[in-house]
Order: C-alpha cells, then sequence, then structure tokens
C-alpha cells in the first residue's frame, strides 16, 4: 500500500475524547528524509496526533502506517522498535538518573541480551554493556551533552533538558523522529544551535516531523508544512505556499507575520 | 583495594559460627539473614521498578510450605474418588520445587497485573496474600491449618553412603543462608546492572518515557516479579528447613511490614540498603532485649528510631552515607 517514498501514511485519522472531536479526518503523509512540520492553534489537535501515530492513544476511525507496515493497534513500545520515536512536549526525562544513564536507556533496542544471559553472568553481556556504553558516548558528543554525562538529569539547565530528550529519543535509532515543540521555552539562540542540531539528524537519513510554534525555525527547517485548525487540516504545502494561504494566515499566522516577512 | 575490602567483610561475616560460641547470637543472626534474603528481594520490585509488594510474605510462605510439603510428603483427596498422594522426596528437591513455584505465583502476580500501578499494584499483592494465607489455614488435609506442619526435616546432601552433610547444626544453617544471600546479591547485582535493570528504573522513573523508546515495560515488571518471589520463596524454604516447623502464621502481614521498614530505612532502589535495613531491625530487638529492657519500651525505642530514621534520613542509610561520604570527599578536595 506504499508508495515508494511515503514513509508515514496517515489516512482520514479522526481522534474523539469523550462528545469532543479532536482530530476529525485528517490524511497527510511523512516522505522518506523531509521535515514535515504540523502548524495550527493550540487545541488544533497537533499533539493529538502525534499521540495517536506513536500508539498512546487508539484512533476512533482512520490507518496509519510506516513503510507500509500498519501502526494503529500497536503498542508505544513496538511502534518505536520500526524506528517511529518520539519526544514529549512537556519536558520528559529519567529525572534521578544520570545524563549518560538517561542514554543508555534509551539503547534499550539496541541491546539484544536475555534475561537467563544476565542471570547467568555471561562475557557476551559485559561485551555488550562496553558497546552500549561507547553508543551512548556518541550520541552524548552527537547532540553537545557530552561534559554532562556524570550529572544526574534534574540538575541540568532547561535548554540542555531539552537536548536530553532529543539524546533519548535518537538512542532508539529511529528512522522518524517526531519531536512536540523541541524549543518551546528556549532561547534564541539555544534554539538557533538547535536548527543547526535538527539539519545534522536529517543528514543522517532520519526523517523528521516537527510541532512547533516557533514560526521562524518552522519556516527556517521544513521541506513542508501541515496546518491543522480546530482538528481539520486546512492546508498543507511548501514554507512559502503555507505563508501565502489565507486561511492559515486568518487562523493560526495572523496578518502581522505575513507584513513583517 | 575495594576488592580486598569486600573479600576481609565476606571472610569475616563467614567466620562467624568459628568463634561466636553464643548459640542464641547465632540463631539471631540466622533469622537476620533469612530476613535480609526477603528483604533483598522485595527491594527488587520497590527499590528498582518501583511497585510496592505489600503481599510479599505469600511468596516466603508458598516456598515454606512447597518446600516443606515435597519433602513430608501429603495425600489430598480433591474429588470423592481423586485422590493426590506424594511420597516424601529429598530436602534439595523440595527447596528446588519451593523456589519455583514461588516463582511461578510471582510469575502469575506480574501477568494479572500488567496494566496496574501503584496503589492497585499493592492492592493485587495484598489480596493474594490473603487468600494464600486463607488457603493454609483452613486446606486442613494439606497443610494442617493451624496444627502445623511438624517434624519438617533438615537438609541432607551428599552421596548416599560414602558422605553425607545434615544441616542440623546451627553453623551448617549459618553458611547455608549466608551462600543463599550472597547468590542473591550477586544475581540482583548482575540484573540491576543490565539492560533489565535499566528497563526496570525506567518504568519506575517515567513509564510513558519508557515505552516511547521501545522498553516493554510490561516483560521487566514481570521479570521483577518472578525473580523477586523466587529469591523471597528461597527465604522461606530456608526458613522452613532451619525452624523445622510450619504453620500459617508465616504469612502474617507484619513480616510483609518488617521487610518493608528494612528496605525503605536502609535505601531502596540501592543494592547495600536491604542488607544494612536487615541487620538494624533484624539485629535490634534482640540486642534492646539483652539489655534487659521492659518489653513494652523495646517496641516504643524501635518504633522510634523507625521514625527517626524515616524523617531525618528520608532516602534511607545507604543513600544518606554516600552523599555524606562524597560531601567530605569534595571539601576535602577543595582547599
Amino acid at each position: 500500500m506504499s508508495v515508494s517514498g511515503d514513509g508515514l501514511v496517515v489516512e482520514r485519522l479522526t481522534l474523539r475524547f469523550g462528545g469532543l472531536t479532536a482530530v476529525d479526518d485528517i490524511s497527510f503523509k511523512v516522505r522518506e528524509g523531509e521535515v514535515l512540520s504540523l502548524i495550527g492553534p493550540n487545541g488544533a489537535g497537533k499533539t493529538s496526533a502525534f499521540n495517536a501515530i506513536t500508539g498512546y492513544i487508539k484512533p476512533a476511525g482512520g490507518e496509519i502506517s510506516y513503510r507500509g507496515v500498519r501502526l494503529t493497534g500497536r503498542k508505544p513500545n513496538a511502534i518505536a522498535a520500526l524506528g517511529v520515536v518520539r519526544t514529549f512536549q512537556k519536558t520528559s526525562v529519567f529525572a534521578g538518573q544520570t545524563v549518560r544513564d538517561n542514554v543508555t536507556i534509551g539503547l534499550h533496542l539496541r541491546s539484544r541480551q536475555r534475561a537467563l544471559a544476565i542471570l547467568a553472568g555471561l562475557p557476551s553481556v559485559a561485551r555488550e554493556e562496553a558497546q552500549l556504553a561507547r553508543e551512548a558516548a556518541e550520541i552524548l558528543r552527537f547532540v553537545g551533552l557530552k561534559a554532562r554525562a556524570g550529572d544526574i538529569a534534574a540538575s541540568l539547565p532547561y535548554g540542555e533538558l531539552r537536548l536530553l530528550e532529543v539524546a533519548v529519543a535518537l538512542a532508539a535509532k529511529p528512522t522518524l523522529l517526531l519531536l512536540d515543540e523541541p524549543v518551546s521555552g528556549m532561547n534564541p539562540v539555544e534554539t538557533a544551535s538547535f536548527m543547526k542540531l535538527l539539519g545534522e539528524i536529517r543528514a543522517r537519513g532520519i526523517t523528521v516531523l516537527l510541532v512547533e510554534h516557533d514560526m521562524k525555525m518552522v519556516m527556517g527547517v521544513s521541506d513542508r508544512i501541515a496546518c491543522l485548525n480546530q482538528g481539520r487540516l486546512i492546508a498543507s504545502g511548501t514554507p512559502a505556499e503555507i505563508r501565502g494561504d489565507p486561511e492559515v494566515i486568518r487562523a493560526y499566522l495572523g496578518t502581522q507575520f505575513v507584513h513583517k516577512e | 583495594m575495594k576488592r580486598a575490602l569486600t573479600a576481609g567483610w565476606l571472610l569475616f561475616v563467614a567466620s562467624i559460627p568459628l568463634w561466636l560460641t553464643d548459640l542464641y547470637a547465632l540463631h539471631v543472626l540466622i533469622m537476620t539473614g533469612i530476613f535480609i534474603i526477603a528483604a533483598m528481594s522485595l527491594n527488587l520490585l520497590l527499590g528498582y521498578t518501583g511497585q510496592l509488594s505489600l503481599g510479599h510474605v505469600a511468596f516466603f510462605g508458598i516456598g515454606a510450605y512447597a518446600s516443606s510439603l515435597v519433602s513430608l510428603g501429603f495425600e489430598v483427596h480433591l474429588l470423592p474418588d481423586w485422590v493426590v498422594s506424594l511420597k516424601p522426596k529429598p530436602v534439595w528437591l523440595g527447596m528446588v520445587c519451593g523456589i519455583v513455584l514461588a516463582g511461578l505465583s510471582g510469575w502469575v502476580i506480574g501477568r494479572i497485573s500488567f496494566k496496574v500501578r501503584g496503589a492497585y499494584f499493592v492492592i493485587v499483592t495484598v489480596s493474594f496474600a490473603e487468600v494464600v494465607r486463607l488457603v493454609a489455614l483452613n486446606w486442613l488435609e494439606l497443610t494442617q491449618g493451624p496444627m502445623a506442619l511438624n517434624n519438617i526435616p533438615a537438609l541432607r546432601l551428599g552421596i548416599p553412603g560414602v558422605a553425607e552433610l545434615a544441616f542440623l547444626r546451627k553453623s551448617t544453617n549459618y553458611w547455608l543462608v549466608f551462600t543463599t544471600a550472597l547468590t542473591c546479591y550477586v544475581l540482583i547485582r548482575r540484573l540491576v546492572g543490565s539492560r533489565a535493570g535499566r528497563a526496570m528504573v525506567a518504568l519506575r522513573e517515567n513509564e510513558p518515557l519508557a515505552i516511547s523508546v521501545g522498553v516493554d515495560v510490561t516483560q521487566y515488571l514481570v521479570l521483577a516479579t518472578v525473580v523477586s518471589a523466587a529469591m523471597a520463596g528461597a527465604a522461606g524454604v530456608l526458613y522452613a528447613h532451619y525452624v523445622r516447623i510450619v504453620d500459617p502464621d508465616v504469612f502474617l502481614f507484619i513480616y510483609t511490614v518488617t521487610m518493608v521498614i528494612m528496605v525503605v530505612s536502609g535505601g531502596k532502589g540501592t543494592q547495600a540498603g536491604p542488607v544494612v535495613g536487615g541487620l538494624i531491625f533484624g539485629l535490634l530487638p534482640e540486642v534492646l532485649r539483652a539489655a534487659a529492657i521492659k518489653p513494652e519500651v523495646q517496641w516504643v525505642i524501635y518504633g522510634v528510631l523507625m521514625i527517626l530514621i524515616v524523617y531525618f534520613l528520608p532516602e534511607g542509610i545507604v543513600p544518606a552515607l554516600r552523599r555524606w561520604w562524597r560531601g567530605r570527599a569534595s571539601t576535602a578536595a577543595a582547599p
């Protein structure tokens, strides 16, 4: 069912909470290797769509598939094993663990040792642990948290916490990374360096689905943008098309933004 | 250096029966050791997965009863013409059965509570322990109920006719408990230092994030419950063949509470915590008794000490000591 190049396919997705329809019959695709941003006002259904794609909520209708494999009905950990990994809107780390241990937990899918081998203390377990330590160090170097490896996550400043979240997600070796407002609360310098990191993530061939309110970032990094409003998809296209779309301007961007550009 | 220190400590603890002549003191140490094993097993669940098993004594009791019954033999009439009977089996086989059966019941608990966390997990485990206690109390044909299982044989190991070691003396039982505790400690250390242990900690710290990176938390909660239950069962097995009488009082809620006190006061989520907590609260009643303090006052002191530890060292003794040690090291290095 997957057309070559279509990574994530969301078809006629509908989500309901009680009587409220949070997402109403939306369809979109994320092509392999691209950065697609979901924008729209608060309550438009962006995070709900994220939760449905990654298996945290069950859709009332519609189909989601990735690389031709159906995601709907699978558990989040099974979806992660297919290469679809997300971050959370509210900062979410293993707060009491060191930065290094956070990433090592994230490497779970990269390790293979079974319980009996672990209890028996086989040499293969020690070999794998050494390998995981190397991989964790490499990921920390990649996001720029190498110097923080031994610190307890809860002690990190906000900007670095958000980097740690991305590091934990990257540890799960995603081919499709879903980022939920990764730069919210960051200052402009931090945002700029995050945009650079996003470019490097992309250079590694990872497809990115982004939810973000920072329009400068969205316009800067996205190949395509989809705009949601009140649970409906109102427009999708290149950043230039979205910027000029009258309905998007009316529902979300406002005329100010257009004038500024 | 550190390894030599550990080896020295272990040799010291192992040598106790060689120079401690007071048999009652040795008995207290054996009972404390059995409780430390149970506390270590509880810590795997409470300290690492963050789930409190308030029915932990059920696994202890299942181990004790199963091992006793296999080594004593039994005959029960399940239906008028359906009799299940078992001839007495060697004690070591009973012990294996006790540990396996406790582990299996842990698997059942882990499976049926795959979706329950926190307070609901507590309720499942408490209910389970109560059901098991009522079965032990009322299934007279199998368990003798309140009359207790008597004359439980002690462990005998060896080649028949060549050499045999009977675990009748306190010293041999002490070494058996010591070896078992050491084995459990090593197994838990391997587990918590591995991907399985990290998955358990991830479940405790942030379950939504854990599943987002592909950790099948249920699988590791079940693993923790099985290993924990089997170790609690091992403690029960040792108890049964040392005390050599088992009655439904082994399921008393206060024993679970004692295990929780040992884990929490020592430091949950640390390996040394249950050992330290177990030593303090296992030996304290005996020390107070030896000091010839009135029984009522003994328990008041016990309770006050417990409150003081929880109040001033909420994370437990071991983490607090570690922090103090690190603080001292860094201030010593600073000037």
